[in-house]
């Protein structure tokens, strides 16, 4: 074949398959395509632990609340109303009358107290479970201390009221309840699958959205489900959830039409997407990127030595110069807003000629004058651009700043993990998303023996502190506590915040019922195409 | 070709296999970390009913033991990351997709390949032999990861002639299988050109040529089958080189092929996965080359194995 031919045959077949492949638009009527991140381990509410699998989860399955689009606070999903006793222990869930599990089973109380109790079974192995264990008897249960699962603090009333009783008042318990592991499961199905039930042919669910396809790595479709209670208000007939761990693949995807919604911006492309604010996404998120720092090592045991190193950093060069998408340099280590908190300012975005001067006497007083004698050390982080970046410019700022000399560690994932849960690094770069919407889920990490400290941190009336705030029940004096907590977290600084998270996505202005909010939270179900 | 050598070929291949399983399983359990840490710690208790769940409390040689048990019976065992799916199912999914993706590949790196190593044979030292010897070159060293998503702004974006990710319609398949193959097709056009230079000198083309015979007919009929004894013997480390090595082209246009499960399950530490993965390409690679050997003494009457 000559070498013309072959080329003419090559351009009559990228011709047609051209013709072939524009006649598919993603562009058609509630047809919804969006990005999805890494793919979900599982649909499984009682076994998952992703944040990709909450996006797909709360949309096949509803809770007892779902979440205000607008707002991300609690509004009635599975339960039309909820009561909570005075001590605030004890909350009692009316649910809709006539819902319905997508086989047409209803759905009752019992299959809460079901799930409820799944959740806290050993041998289901929930990763979450320790949600579970803000209910009564939750946590011994799940250590196998308790062996009666019906010992849980939960019980169906009537087919329609679901009294749930806690071990301690937990004011964040109703949002918890959007949660997935605190979502309902159909028992009939789950004894007669195995841990085959949540395949497409298998699954039963009570969501808006009804599973129809799983490809892995490809894609899962979810349809409108008819079954739902208010699916006379569900606009979207078909969602397309892409698992797309590529960035840059996302990105172009989203430029050739493929997609509705993204998921992350290459960071440098976010500088050139900014610009274009029809066709993103971008709220601040409840998640603080900061430093851990082993208070177990050397020179760092010392808090002197921790506040210079903090000191010394320039959040708002880093928020501006790297990150880039409209980041806030972090003052106080939880975001702001998180549960209506408002913390305190602690710390100085920028760093101050007085800041400077501090530092270094701070420095000097722990018997390091201008660095000298300074023990070398790495900062560990795991595998990836902005950390890498990130740490560059710290490395810098403490060499300028302060005279003193790191060296750099990046490791995989798991190494990365390995390293800083065993107290195997000096500084780590750390970050953390909220499981809830309350300062609690950030400052409780740092309780003695905490399980994700990390830091070697112990502090007698930090304890006391988080211990009294779990107990208060008054919104004031709460904010006043982990004002509290904040300040002793900020004088001893195991911990070094950087910046507070923001989510910058790409979707198109087309998709209508979308609205920036701290959670994150899009329930698809207000969601439209225009 | 003696049937004893090829029994004996095959024999072989028990030890290396087991030898094979035992490292991977080993090496995998090495690494830090395990399937299920994570950014936020799981208190002691749950991890204890995780490992319970799926025989990790137990020592690593009865893990080995039960894995050899059930790997006797062809059963990979669980995934731990995708809780509803055995490795089985995975594989079963995954890997006729890498198959389609690698024959695909296959088929432009010797359509584009012996064409244009034909080309250059046929008038060495001309331009036909120069430009595409050139683009060959660049094909060689130009990674995967450079001309993907290189040709997917260019034909994906700009032009807008074929789609830029996914594994839906026969389109999807062009830009994937091109970017695979094209550094085999590089590969393929030298060795071709190469064997097809060194046959040219033989006596029995010489003959031919006296005979009168047209070069074309000389090329195709004649020098073709010797010339491209280089080629196959590479078509079988290439087969499975594109099989078991899709793993960026994969990632990069979103395919749901076995390569980005190879990755991310040595990522999550899903070692069942890991292993599985690991045994399906040996196992390719080792019978791609057994055929390879089938096919060279077919090709070449020299050839005889003893």
């Amino acid at each position: 074949m000559s070498l013309r031919k072959l080329f003419s045959m090559g351009a009559v077949f990228l011709f047609l398959f051209s013709v072939s492949c524009t006649k598919k638009s993603s562009n058609q009527t509630q047809v919804l395509d969006k990005a999805n991140g890494t793919e979900l381990q599982d649909l499984d509410p009682h076994i998952v632990s992703g944040v990709p699998e909450h996006h797909v989860i709360s949309e096949l399955f509803e809770g007892l609340v779902t979440m205000d689009p607008k707002t991300a606070e609690p509004i009635p999903g599975q339960a039309e109303s909820w009561t909570v006793s005075k001590d605030g222990k004890v909350y009692t869930f009316k649910l809709r009358e006539g819902l319905k599990w997508t086989n047409g089973d209803p759905v009752v109380a019992g299959d809460f107290v079901y799930a409820f109790r799944r959740l806290v079974d050993p041998k289901t192995a929930a990763k979450y479970a320790y949600h579970g264990g803000y209910i009564k008897n939750g946590d011994a249960i799940t250590k196998g201390k308790i062996k009666d699962l019906s010992a849980l603090g939960v019980r169906a009333i009537d087919d329609r009221t679901l009294e749930v009783t806690l071990e301690t008042p937990t004011p964040f318990f109703v949002p918890l309840t959007y949660h997935y592991s605190l979502y309902p499961v159909h028992q009939k199905t789950i004894e007669k699958f195995g841990n085959k039930w949540t395949l497409p042919e298998n699954i039963v669910s009570n969501g808006p959205f009804k599973l129809r396809s799983w490809q892995l790595n490809k894609v899962l479709i979810a349809d409108k489900n008819p079954t739902y209670w208010d699916a006379a208000n569900v606009k979207l007939e078909t969602v397309n959830f892409y698992p797309i761990e590529n960035t840059d693949t996302e990105e172009k995807m989203f430029r050739a039409g493929k997609l509705h919604v993204g998921y992350e911006i290459p960071l440098p492309k976010i500088p050139h997407w900014l610009e274009k604010k029809d066709q993103i996404y971008h709220s601040p998120y409840l998640g603080v990127y900061y430093y851990h720092i082993n208070t177990t090592k050397k020179a760092l045991k010392d808090k002197r030595v921790r506040q210079a190193l903090s000191l010394a950093i320039d959040r708002e060069q880093i928020t501006k110069n790297i990150t880039r998408a409209g980041q806030m340099p972090a003052t106080a280590f939880t975001p702001p807003g998180t549960g209506g908190f408002q913390p305190s300012v602690y710390l100085n975005p920028k760093v101050t000629p007085e800041d400077l001067a501090k530092a270094k006497k701070l420095l000097a007083e722990a018997g390091y004058p201008n660095g000298k004698g300074f023990p070398k050390f790495d900062i560990l982080y795991n595998t990836q651009e902005s950390h890498k970046k990130i740490a560059e410019a710290i490395q810098e700022m403490w060499k300028k700043n302060l005279g003193i000399n790191v060296g750099l560690y990046n490791q995989e994932w798991k190494s990365y993990l390995a390293n800083r849960q065993t107290l195997n690094y000096e500084v780590a770069r750390a970050g953390w998303i909220g499981d809830y919407n309350d300062p609690l889920t950030f400052l409780e990490m740092y309780v003695t023996g905490g399980g994700n400290n990390d830091t070697g941190f112990s502090n007698k009336q930090y304890d006391d502190l988080v211990a009294k705030a779990k107990l208060e029940m008054d919104a004031k004096k709460r904010g006043e506590i982990f004002n509290q907590i904040e300040a002793i977290l900020m004088d001893e600084l195991p911990v070094v915040p950087i910046y507070i998270y923001t989510r910058t996505y790409l979707i198109r202005p087309e998709v209508a019922g979308w609205y920036p909010n701290i959670m994150d939270f899009h329930p698809l179900k207000f969601v439209s195409i225009k | 070709m003696g049937l004893g050598y090829l029994v004996k070929r095959l024999l072989t291949m028990i030890p290396v296999f087991l030898a094979v399983v035992t490292l991977v399983f080993f090496t995998i359990r090495f690494a830090p970390g395990g399937p299920f840490d994570g950014e936020r710690k799981l208190p002691p208790e749950i991890k204890a009913n995780l490992d319970k769940k799926y025989n990790l409390d137990l020592p690593l040689w009865k893990q080995y033991l039960l894995y050899m048990r059930d790997l006797s019976r062809f059963d990979l065992g669980p995934s731990y990351k995708h809780s509803n799916r055995s490795v089985n199912d995975i594989i079963g999914e995954a890997f006729p997709v890498s198959l389609e993706l690698g024959l695909w590949s296959l088929f432009w790196a010797l359509l584009i390949g012996v064409t244009a190593g034909g080309l250059a044979a046929f008038r060495p030292n001309s331009l036909f032999d120069y430009i595409p010897m050139s683009i060959s070159i660049l094909g060689i060293c130009l990674p995967t990861f450079v001309i993907g998503p290189l040709s997917i702004l260019v034909f994906g974006l700009w032009l807008g002639w074929l789609p830029v990710a996914g594994w839906d319609t026969p389109a999807d398949r062009i830009l994937p299988s091109m970017t695979l193959g094209f550094a085999y097709a590089a590969y393929i056009s030298r060795l071709t050109r190469g064997g097809l230079m060194e046959i040219r000198t033989q006596d029995f083309i010489r003959t031919a040529r006296a005979k009168g015979l047209k070069e074309s007919t000389i090329i195709l009929k004649h020098s073709l089958r010797g010339g491209m004894l280089p080629v196959v013997s590479f078509l079988g480390p290439a087969l499975a080189g594109l099989l078991s090595g899709a793993l960026v082209t994969e990632t990069i246009f979103n395919i749901p092929g076995l390569g980005r499960f190879f990755i991310q399950s040595a990522l999550n530490r899903d070692y069942t996965v890991v292993m599985g993965t690991a045994l399906l390409y040996f196992t390719l690679i080792f019978v791609s080359n057994f055929l390879v050997d089938i096919f060279y003494v077919i090709l070449d009457p020299r050839v005889r194995y003893e």
